[in-house]
Parts: C-alpha cells; structure tokens; sequence
C-alpha cells in the first residue's frame, strides 16, 4: 500500500500552533479533501484550515463525513480523513469507523476533545471517544502532548493503510491543538515497535498450496475483499487462466476478477448465483484470495464445501483459522502470492467442469424480466448495467436493492464496487458515492440505494449541490425495509412488523427542494430512456424508480443453512420455511 | 475437574507502557466472552515496555483466535502462551485466619516451613506464601481448618526457562 512521502520540513518557519503543525502534517501526506462537521472543541483545527491547500467538506451529519472519507478511500485507495469535533460529533462517527472496520477500509478520523485538565469530569461536549471506538479501530490515539502531533499522524497514516487496513481515531484536546508546536521536525521517527507488516509470503507455504491444485478437476476460485486491496486483478486472472479455473467472488471482491469473464461464476453465498452455490456444492478444491470464509458465504461452516481442498490467502494471520481450517495457507499480500503461485501451478483438466457449471448457467440464469404486477428492481438495475456497461462506480446502500444490484450490474474492476458488507451499514450507499466522486471526479459514479437506507443520510444532497459533484442516485422504492419483510414473509409467516415505510416523500421533489434534478420511473418502458437522461445530465440527478412492493431476493440460502439447502426460485404460497438458525 | 485444568491458560504479553493497552487486550478476551481468572500488570527492565500475564479458562480454539487477535494489536509488541514444559510460574497469596490468641502458638507451629507469618493481630493473622498455584491451593485447603477470613492473590507470573525470553 502506498502512501505519499512526507515533504521535506522547511526549517524556516515561524512559530505554528499543534493545530497548524497537524495540518501541515496532512499536506505533507497528500491529504486533497477532510470531511467534517466543526465544532467548539475543534475550531483551532478548522482555524487551520483557513488557507490550507486541503479542501474543506462541510457535511451536514458527522455519519455523512465518514462513509465520504470510506467512499473515496475504496475507489481511490487512499485513505480518507475526517474531522469532527468532540461529543456528539464524535460519537456520530462511530457507524462510519466500523463500517470501514469492517470492510478493511483505510481511514483517519480527528475528534476534537475538551481542554485535557477537564477530560473525565463530564465537561461540556465531552464523550470518551477513545474508549468508546475501541473495539471498532485499528489503533487510536489520545494526544496530550502537542510535540507528538507529527509522530501520531505519520503513524496513523502508516498503520491505516499497510497490512490489513482500517481505521485510526486521534482524539485531540483543544488545549493540544491551541497550545505552540515546539518540535525540530514535522517528519519524527515512528514508535510502534508492535507494529508488524507480514512479510514476504513463504516459498514453502505458496509450493504446498500449488501441490494441493495437482489433479483438482473441480476447483474454484473465492475472490474477496483483500485481493481488491491488494489490487490482485491481473495476477488472479494470470491464475484462473492458467489453472482454467472458474472464479467467484464475494460480496466486496467483486470485480477484482471481471464478472463479465466467461470463467466468472459471479458472486456466491446467501443471495449469490445459483451457479456459484452449486459450484461450492461440487467443487474438489476452493482457494480463498483474501476472502474471511464470512458466515455470509459458508452459511455453515462444518457443511461447506464439503470434502474440497480448502486453500486461503490472507494478509492477516488471525483469520487462519477463525472459520474454518484450511487444508493449506499463505499469510500475506495477495498479489505478491498469486504472482508466485502462478509460476508454481499446471493446467488443469477442467473441461467436464466447466461444461458441468455452463449447464447450471444455462438453466438458472438471473431473472430480470420485468413483472405483469408492475415494475421490478432486477429489472431497473439490469437496465441500468445496459446503460453504463460496467464504466460507471457503483456505491450500493444495504438490503434488497444491493443483493439485486450486485447480482445485474456486473463489476469489471474491483474499485468500481462500494459496497458496506461487513457491517451492512444502511446509509453507507449515498455518502459514499459522493465520497468517490471527489476522488474520481471524472468518473461516472451512481448510488444505488433503498428508499430506506436513502433517507437516513440524504441532508448529504445539500453536500452534493454546493460542490456540484454530477452524483446520480437511483432510488429503489418499494416502500418497504425489504429484505426484513421478506424474512417476515418467508419464515414469521408474514408477519410484518416494523418494516413499513409509509409516508415516504416524494424524491423528486425532495431532490428539487435541494436544487437537484429529480427523475420519476415507475413504468417499465420508460426506465431505459430515463436512466439514459439522467446519467447523460451534466450535474447530479436523483432517479427515484417505484417499484412492486412485495418482491424477494433470489436465489437465497437462508442463514445458517448451506448452499446445499439454496432456494434457487420462489417458494410456493403455503411452503413453510423453517426459521434460519443463523443470525442475519 | 481434569478437564477443566487443562483448559486453563497462562499468557504472556508484552506491551507498550501506554494508556488504554490494558483495555484493548481485556477486551479481546471480553469479546469473546472468555473469563480472564488472573492478570498481572507490571514494569520490565526496559521502562517502554510493561509486562502482563493473564490466565484464563476456555478452549484451545478461541484462544488461539484470542492470542492471534490481541498480537495483532498495535501495542502489544508479542503475545505468547506458556506451557509447563518451558516456563516456571510463581504466585503470592496473602491469607487472613481467625487466631485466637490461646491457639497462635499452634498454628504458626504447624505452618512451620509452609508459609511465613506477615502480620500478628490480637484475633487474627496474615500468612503469606509465594509458589506455584497448586502449593497455594494446597496451603488454602489446610487453613480453611482455622478460619480464613480473608484471601488475597497475586495472579500467575510466567517465565520462560534457559536462553528462551518470556
């Protein structure tokens, strides 16, 4: 992972404030947006931005500010900052830092906090954030000493963005931030001497993972999270290639292997395609490339792919093991392994297989068409893949519409697919989009979200207009928290409870309300010419598309079963499923 | 109760002498709802670093996830689990027995060479001893025949033996 070197520090500089040397110190990292919400405790640090060659994102919600720094962090793979103030503004961000815990995401939250003589005597605003994030951050730190300022952000910038990545909290008291920078030195040396990076991969771990493949007939490929990070793209197409291996992905690795690829099966698990989960049921041989073995995709562990080799590449040596036991395994980056494996491996007899999973393809593709009761959501976002072709970043919200979304619109590349899977994080899908076209303001970048998740982060339109970022958001509205009611409907015998949306606005003329263009679909024949005027618009459009109320995702496997339990059509009326025992 | 011996186990960490280390590593075990029985916290030669030594019951699996876990921490330099094998423990317990003072006599005669008299109170006395747990389990058992009042336990110290460090 890279990281910008620091600048040299000029020695000729007249006194600065913890404040201003903390500002210097995120220049000097490259650092081109903060997100943020001011505060009094952190006015000293927003004192020095005035000036600063860092751009200043006002949101109007701390939760906002830190799926924008996520957002940006995922499609630019640098990491994003956010700055907040102390207090509510800091326990707002707690959602953002574990999302981005979640899903490895490389970010740098700054909270202001009460003078530090008052720090646990309940002072005005004042909230235990370094405590309270604990469990959530990949480190934090409490400053108290306005010398060490450099040192704590050249180490947060450091550890957020090497290894595994994730998110680091510094807490800063206004007395730090205010107080004269004394230091020599804007560059200090670092002092995490716990800090370790996996080396390079194992020879031997790699050679014993390319001898398990030795007369595999059915294997696949697991593409996850940590081979986007690793930006393993080509090395797995090198391998896939090579091996003549099909390649599925998960949830958050998709696009890394182009879905678009005759050797991709798509994305499997819980809502995956019935061709991937059959895989799983077949295959001889699985290898994860940086994926967790989620309880998302092996449902249960002890009936996953049963009696297959099981491989895993992953850079943290903590998730060996976690989920089940692999059969062999390389710690470290999955690009630099995949290289190396590729050198080590021989092609595979696969044809039988891959005439096997062509047929499963065949027999059970994805069901888009539209519906006599009215629109669909499949049908929408299958529409939308026509029209933007794979060019487009694609930030999803949480719940039916992402399911739908992640199994049409097909990711050809791994940073082009936002996606809060971990957490499942409602809200996440909007702000993060916004988050991206900052950081690709050239690209086509559209948010795909519910009219759930929409409504708990849109103030942040009013961010999207002041900077004019051309952010379409597409709007699946079936009045419903859907992916509840669908559970209610299938296994609670339809007992709907806390999932109605009744009173949603009307998006359109919210959108105008913020000066926004807003495009209304509710017929199936207006969805391609809409959805082509509203991504051919200059400036930002909300699409708001309605669509049937009572639709269901499929294929499912419900949580805890295996894919051998997967409900590839929908169930009879008076089919009684029995309730999942896995938790979500 | 074979069993559940064997489930107990003595970790060492070395840690950065920094707020909040203590935290970050009680929750690891916290999360995953393992009961820490003993912690021990205190200076190294180097003033950097701090020493801790946590037992605890629970299965081999979750504690290889909990060792794995905390040593990912930034703060936590190493993580290690100590066997019998290669390491020697030592605990401290502090008993307070009832005394009355016609029976002093007899019983620090009978803790004679088992365990040295701290404190003499008109009623009560505090025996200390430094050994291995089951040493001080054993003199518990043979106090109990007086009284305890009180106990008050260090936690398990672990060293690593011959040129191997802790």
């Amino acid at each position: 992972m890279l990281l910008c070197a620091p600048m040299k520090n000029t020695s000729s500089q007249k006194s600065m404030t913890g404040a201003e040397a903390l500002i210097r110190c995120l220049e000097n990292y490259g650092v081109e947006y903060i997100w943020g919400l001011s505060g009094g405790a952190a006015i000293p640090i927003f004192d020095a931005l005035v000036g600063s060659k860092i751009k200043l994102i006002l949101v109007r919600h701390e939760q906002g500010a830190t799926h924008m720094a996520d957002g940006y962090a995922r499609a630019t793979g640098k990491p994003g900052v956010v700055l907040v103030t102390s207090g509510p503004g800091a326990t707002n961000t707690v959602t953002g830092i574990m999302t981005a815990h979640m899903d490895s995401v490389p970010m740098i939250v700054l909270t202001g906090q009460t003078i530090s003589p008052m720090l646990g005597k309940d002072a005005f605003q004042e909230s235990d954030i370094f405590g309270i994030t604990m469990p959530v951050v990949k480190h934090s730190y409490l400053v108290k000493v306005t010398n060490d300022i450099p040192r704590v952000i050249k180490e947060a910038f450091h550890i957020t963005n090497t290894g595994r990545p994730g998110p680091v909290l510094i807490d800063l008291p206004k007395d730090v931030t205010s107080a004269t920078f004394t230091g020599t030195t804007l560059d200090p040396k670092m002092d995490i001497p716990g800090y370790k990076i996996p080396a390079k991969p194992k020879k031997s771990d790699i050679l014993k993972m390319a001898k398990l493949f030795k007369g595999s007939k059915r294997p696949v490929l697991l593409v996850g999270h940590g081979a986007v990070i690793a930006r393993a793209g080509d090395a797995i197409k090198k391998l896939a290639y090579k091996l003549k291996s099909p390649v599925t992905n998960t949830l958050l690795g998709k696009g890394e292997f182009p879905e678009t690829d005759p050797l991709s099966l798509g994305m499997l698990g819980m809502h995956g395609t019935a061709y991937a989960n059959l895989a799983l049921t077949r295959c001889d041989l699985i290898m994860s490339i940086g994926s967790r073995w989620d309880d998302r995709i092996n449902g249960n562990p002890a009936k996953f792919c049963i009696g297959a080799k099981k491989l895993h590449i992953d850079i943290d040596a903590a998730e060996i093991n976690k989920i089940l036991k692999p059969d062999a395994y390389c710690i470290g980056d999955a690009r630099e392994i995949v290289e190396e494996l590729v050198k080590c491996v021989d092609t595979l007899d696969t044809k039988e297989w891959l005439k096997e999973l062509d047929g499963y393809k065949a027999k059970y593709p994805l069901n888009s068409a539209s519906s006599e009761k009215g629109l669909t959501a499949q049908y929408v976002l299958h529409e939308l893949q026509n029209v933007t072709q794979g060019r487009a970043i694609i930030s999803t919200d949480v719940g039916q519409h992402q399911m739908w979304s992640a199994q049409f619109n097909l990711a050809i590349k791994g940073t082009r697919w936002l996606s809060s899977g971990g957490a499942g994080t409602m809200g996440f899908g909007f702000p993060a989009a916004v988050g991206a076209q900052f950081g690709c303001p050239k690209d086509l970048v559209v948010a795909v979200v519910g009219d759930g998740g929409f409504q708990m982060t849109l103030s942040e339109l009013a961010t999207v207009f002041i900077h004019k970022l051309p952010v379409k958001v597409l709007i699946i509205d079936n009045k419903y928290l859907g992916m509840v009611r669908q559970w209610q409907e299938l296994f609670f015998e339809n007992r709907l409870s806390g999932v109605d949306l009744e009173g949603n606005p009307d998006f359109v003329k919210l959108a105008e309300a913020y000066h926004i263009k807003g495009v209304h679909i509710d017929k199936a024949e207006h969805v391609r010419a809409r959805l082509e005027e509203a991504i051919n618009f200059p400036g930002p459009v909300v699409i708001w598309a309605e669509v049937i109320k009572g639709d269901n995702v499929f294929p499912m496997i419900p949580a805890g079963k295996s894919a051998y339990e997967m409900i590839i059509e929908p169930p009879h009326r008076d089919t009684k499923l029995e309730k999942p025992t896995g938790s979500t | 109760m074979e069993s559940q011996k064997s489930n107990i186990h003595t970790i060492s960490f070395l840690v950065a002498n920094k707020p909040g280390v203590l935290v970050r590593v009680a929750q690891v075990f916290a999360r995953r709802g393992y009961n820490i029985d003993s912690l021990v916290v205190s200076a190294t030669v180097n003033p950097k670093y701090s020493r801790m030594t946590i037992t605890a019951t629970g299965n081999v699996e979750t504690l290889e996830q909990i060792i794995k876990q905390s040593a990912k921490l930034i703060d936590v330099i190493h993580a290690s689990e100590h066997t019998g094998i290669d390491s020697v423990t030592r605990e401290f317990a502090l008993f307070k027995v009832k005394c009355p003072s016609n029976k002093k006599t007899s019983i620090i005669k009978a803790l004679k060479n088992k365990a040295h008299v701290v404190d003499e109170h008109q009623s009560t006395l505090i025996i200390g001893k430094t050994g291995t747990t089951e040493d001080l389990d054993l003199l518990e058992t043979e106090l109990k025949k007086f009284g305890i009042i009180e106990m008050v336990r260090s936690g398990k110290l672990v060293m690593a033996t011959g040129k191997e460090t802790t």
